[in-house]
């Protein structure tokens, strides 16, 4: 187990999840205007942008799922309980995997409100 | 020679030495460190840079700026207290309450927590200072300049109107005067200021730890200061960006938010709020992060949830970026747009909810001893939560069409800053003022002071709610009696002089004479947290000798610990050389990797601020000689500072830290502070970058013809050949580091003289293009962007020059050499940014066009 954790961890992992939050978000938004402000007009139906955010919302859960399975195994390493504060490699470990796993649960649950719109919008 | 980060080296635990060393080793220890961090005497006081003299000043100037913003809010209840009063003209009104918010956000609680930062930061980290001590006291001064700047304009009459936002047209061509080239460029400056701030917070953070802080261990303060400096680096970008457009619209006519011209003011307040918002949970995340101090210590007991803490900050991080346009619910935006920024409003409530529930969590599971810095935590908690419930109100789009622009909004927002960052700040004070001068504040005047304070608050802002739904618009100098407001504006004014009286109360404990009063004893609150291994009174060199970490609450868990920290039985318990040190760690675990020789005192980062705000000070005057000459100044007071205080050459290559480890005492690269420094510095820049190209695309998206088709440039040629030739400067730049470092000199200069050339010939060739095809950037806000973004990078290139210039003559003096090369390292991550620039400016003039015209 030990081979496992004592390589060098870095932060990266933690900002995964929020990121793809942030690229579904700009992504959706993006689509939204330039859909509305260049192709359908305000008053027109914009099936084409919604199914596109449907797209990115699938691809975003997935990426999302991803790593915070990815932050699972790491929060599971060992036999290590919460809270995570020991001064050792393991814990480190287990604590950042435990982290990015809340912040993936954060993120779908943002992404999934972004998502939302899908039901509410059919015009601009 | 890097530190090793071998298996052995992570994961075994140092011990401090089993014994003290003999007494008048110690002793002698003590002088030597005392000596170094001496503090000036006399008037050369004011040249220290020192987190613990600079962080006071700091705080001292935010919270005499506070007061004045608290003055200029009661002038406005006076005025307000009943209808139709003539206190104030509407003019002044317009000033008081522009002027109010400004100070209050820009002066006060920005500022307030990055100078409680500095002050408390290297104490948590048990590091001696802070990595760039000279930076924090130039931020300071400039801090200090903008906001005299800024606030002194009233007294003049001078300043802006047009409330903290500054919308344009209102601030463009309906405002003649000066007072939003005042506020455009006196706060310029300032976010300057607290960028600087923020690489110091973020360098700080993640490179001073002490060994062992791995970062699972480290202080919630810490992780909630790394978040908010982090936000700073993308959330200021856009408002200086914004600020920059504003100011060249109103001195140059160039027509960036004029209709008449092709602009577009949503532009002003799409930059403005992807600052504005993020800029809430900005002085949020901090105040809450005093808290999170606090709770645990009177809990007695570690706080619960420490990992969900740390999601609450990183995640209110990431989705306080996407909930800028519910400042803008009612511009006319597409429905779409509406709901997605709306959904993001909404889900921010849930990390902000966890880390409130955690501390909630602490207290029931603890065994809390009462006292005014829990007392304070709680009325935070209390008000902050009644205001984030609003806000949760105010993020439905519809409910927010009524509200909008009311004082329910007002209510709102007090309750949400008051609650989240000034009830924390005075927890704080009390909680840490001991660390400050060794003296505690009066535990019953602050009870007094909080009570008068929380009811005070309430009385005024509660009812503020029901004007706003009642109808009363916000920034209205008067009303008329008789429909529905009259009471409720006179209990407002009523309770906003109650909460001033409890304000004056805290603030005659801060100030009062406390000579005769005792000293407290060390570490009054039984905490667990590194900072209050500090003496009563504290020393000025940061810690004794720097620990080794293996818990959150070492005071707690480490036996012994300020025996051994006291007789220096840990790393650095001496100055051999008379030099200021600290130990520079890995970002993640916190493995010893340099040590890292600070700098003392100097008047030149005073001197460098008055250069730099001449500069910002005269062009708000519009006298451009005197503006261009402080400018040349301030690059060579600079460059003075970086030529003799940055970049030196140790006497020797290592050094023994303690406990049998060596360290070596200079570093290029990603260990070094210096890399790290200009990497987020250039994040921040170039943030401010993709800000402009938003605008570009902003534009395209609002017009049927971008770029107009009665305008031709900058076409392709130029664009073309200036990317080329810029590319090939930064290649050469590259090759120049890469024979420094296999010490070929004549390679190295032929380098950088290959670099210069190429740069000055490229930014030529980049010019050309819109300068050929004619384009007047007054004509139409296609030209005018275009040559903005080619002004940007061209402006960037030059200082790019610069610094080749600079890594030249440091090689000729001696100052770098093949092992000895941070310049060079650094000054080619600078030109990778550059590059990407030039990349992106000229795939966007030459290469857009071609897209939506083809």
């Amino acid at each position: 187990m030990r081979e496992t954790v004592n390589k060098q961890e870095t932060l990266w992992l933690l900002a995964f999840s929020p990121a793809i939050w942030a690229i579904h978000f700009l992504l959706s938004y993006a689509t939204a205007s330039v859909w509305c402000a260049k192709i359908s007009g305000r008053d027109n139906p914009i099936d084409g942008a919604l199914l596109a955010i449907l797209v990115y919302t699938v691809l975003a859960l997935a990426g999302i799922f991803v790593v915070g399975w990815l932050g699972y195994r790491r929060h599971r390493i060992g036999n290590g309980n919460l809270p995570h504060d020991d001064d050792t490699p393991e814990d480190r470990t287990r604590f950042l995997g435990f982290a990015t796993l809340l912040l993936s649960g954060l993120s779908a649950v943002a992404t999934t409100f972004s998502a939302f719109v899908l039901f509410f919008f059919r015009r601009c | 020679m890097r530190a090793r980060n071998t298996i052995d080296q992570l994961a075994t635990d140092v011990e401090p030495l089993k014994s003290a060393p003999p007494e008048d080793v110690q002793a002698a220890q003590t002088e030597r460190l005392l000596k170094a961090w001496k503090t000036p005497t006399g008037w050369r006081y004011w040249s220290a840079v020192n987190n613990s003299e600079v962080g006071l000043w700091y705080t001292a100037a935010t919270f005499f700026f506070l007061l004045f913003g608290g003055v200029l809010a009661l002038l406005m209840r006076i005025q307000l207290a009943r209808p139709r009063n003539d206190f104030l003209s509407a003019e002044v009104y317009n000033q008081a309450f522009t002027v109010h918010g400004s100070v209050m956000m820009f002066l006060f609680a920005i500022p307030v927590f990055e100078a409680l930062a500095v002050m408390f930061l290297p104490q948590m980290l048990g590091a001696r200072d802070l990595p760039f001590p000279r930076l924090s006291a130039f931020g300071f001064w400039a801090f200090l300049l903008g906001g005299i700047f800024l606030a002194g304009s009233i007294f003049f009459n001078a300043a802006p109107q047009g409330g903290w936002f500054m919308y344009p047209p209102l601030t463009s061509s309906y405002q003649k005067g000066i007072g939003p080239d005042i506020w455009l460029l006196g706060f310029s400056f300032i976010e300057i200021a607290a960028i600087a701030a923020a690489v110091e917070m973020i360098v700080g953070s993640l490179k001073c730890r002490p060994p062992g802080m791995r970062i699972n261990l480290i202080p919630l303060y810490v992780w909630y200061v790394l978040v908010a400096s982090i936000m700073i680096l993308f959330a200021f970008p856009p408002l200086i960006a914004g600020s920059m457009l504003l100011e060249v619209e109103r001195a140059f006519g160039w027509p960036f938010f004029n209709p008449a011209g092709g602009g577009d003011p949503l532009l002003w307040q799409h930059l403005f709020w992807l600052f504005g918002h993020p800029e809430v949970y900005i002085i949020f995340l901090p105040s809450v992060a005093l808290i999170a101090m606090i709770v645990p210590t009177f809990a007695r007991r570690a706080i619960v949830g420490y990992t969900w803490i740390v999601l609450a900050a990183i995640g209110t991080g990431f989705l306080s970026f996407g909930l800028w346009v519910h400042h803008m619910f009612t511009t006319g935006l597409p429905g779409i747009s509406l709901g997605l920024f709306s959904a993001a409003s909404e889900a921010v409530a849930i990390p902000t909810g966890v880390q409130i529930f955690c501390f909630l969590a602490t207290i029931a599971a603890g065994r809390v001893v009462r006292s005014v810095a829990m007392l304070f935590s709680m009325g935070a908690l209390v008000i902050f939560v009644l205001g984030g419930l609003t806000g949760v109100m105010v993020a439905i789009a519809p409910f927010d069409f009524q509200a909008h622009d009311t004082f329910f909004v007002v209510g709102h927002f007090h309750y949400v800053l008051i609650g989240g960052a000034l009830f924390p700040i005075f927890a704080a004070c009390y909680y840490f003022f001991p660390l400050v001068n060794g003296k505690q504040l009066s535990e019953k005047l602050g009870r007094v002071g909080f009570w008068i304070a929380f009811i005070g608050f309430n009385v005024a802002f509660l009812p503020m709610h029901v004007t706003g739904l009642r109808g009363m618009p916000r920034r209205v100098f008067t009303y008329e009696a008789g429909i529905g407001f009259d009471a409720l504006n006179l209990t407002t004014s009523i309770g906003a002089f109650v909460l001033a009286i409890g304000i004056g109360v805290i603030f005659w404990d801060l100030l009062r004479p406390k000579g005769k009063q005792p000293y407290s004893e060390r570490n009054p609150w039984n905490a667990g947290t590194l900072e209050w291994t500090q003496e009563m009174p504290g020393k000025p060199w940061g810690i004794r000798s720097i620990p080794e970490i293996d818990s959150r609450y070492p005071l707690w868990d480490q036996p012994d610990f300020i025996r051994d920290v006291d007789e220096g039985r840990f790393y650095l318990p001496d100055a051999e050389e008379g030099l200021r040190e600290t130990i520079v760690t890995s970002p993640v675990d916190a493995t010893p990797e340099q040590i890292q020789r600070l700098p003392g005192p100097s008047f030149i980062t005073l001197i460098a601020a008055l250069a730099t705000g001449g500069f910002f000070v005269f062009g708000t005057f519009h006298w451009w000689w005197p503006a261009l000459g402080s400018l040349v100044l301030a690059t060579g007071v600079i460059i003075y500072w970086l030529w003799t205080g940055t970049g030196l050459i140790p006497e020797k290559h290592e050094k023994d830290a303690g406990l049998g480890l060596t360290l070596p005492l200079y570093s290029s690269g990603p260990s070094s502070v210096s890399w790290w420094a200009v990497v987020i510095t250039m994040l921040a820049d170039f943030t401010a970058f993709m800000c402009v190209i938003f605008g570009y695309f902003f534009f395209w998206t609002i017009h049927d013809d971008f770029p107009p088709a009665n305008i031709n440039g900058p076409g392709v040629m130029w664009p073309t050949i200036a990317a080329i030739t810029l590319l090939l400067a930064w290649a050469s730049t590259l090759l120049a580091r890469r024979w420094n470092r296999m010490d070929w000199p004549t390679g190295f200069y032929a380098g950088i003289v290959a670099a210069v050339v190429l740069a000055l010939a490229g930014t030529a060739f980049l010019l050309a293009g819109p300068w050929f095809t004619r384009l007047d950037p007054t004509s139409h806000v296609y030209s005018a962007t275009v040559w903005i973004l080619v002004i940007w990078t061209a402006f960037h290139i030059v200082i790019g020059v610069v610094m080749h210039g600079y890594c030249a003559a440091r090689r000729i003096a001696r100052r770098m050499t093949a092992r000895y090369d941070s310049e060079i390292v650094n000054v080619a991550v600078y030109w990778h940014f550059v590059a990407l620039t030039v990349v992106i400016t000229v795939a966007v003039i030459a290469g857009f066009p071609l897209l939506t015209r083809g």
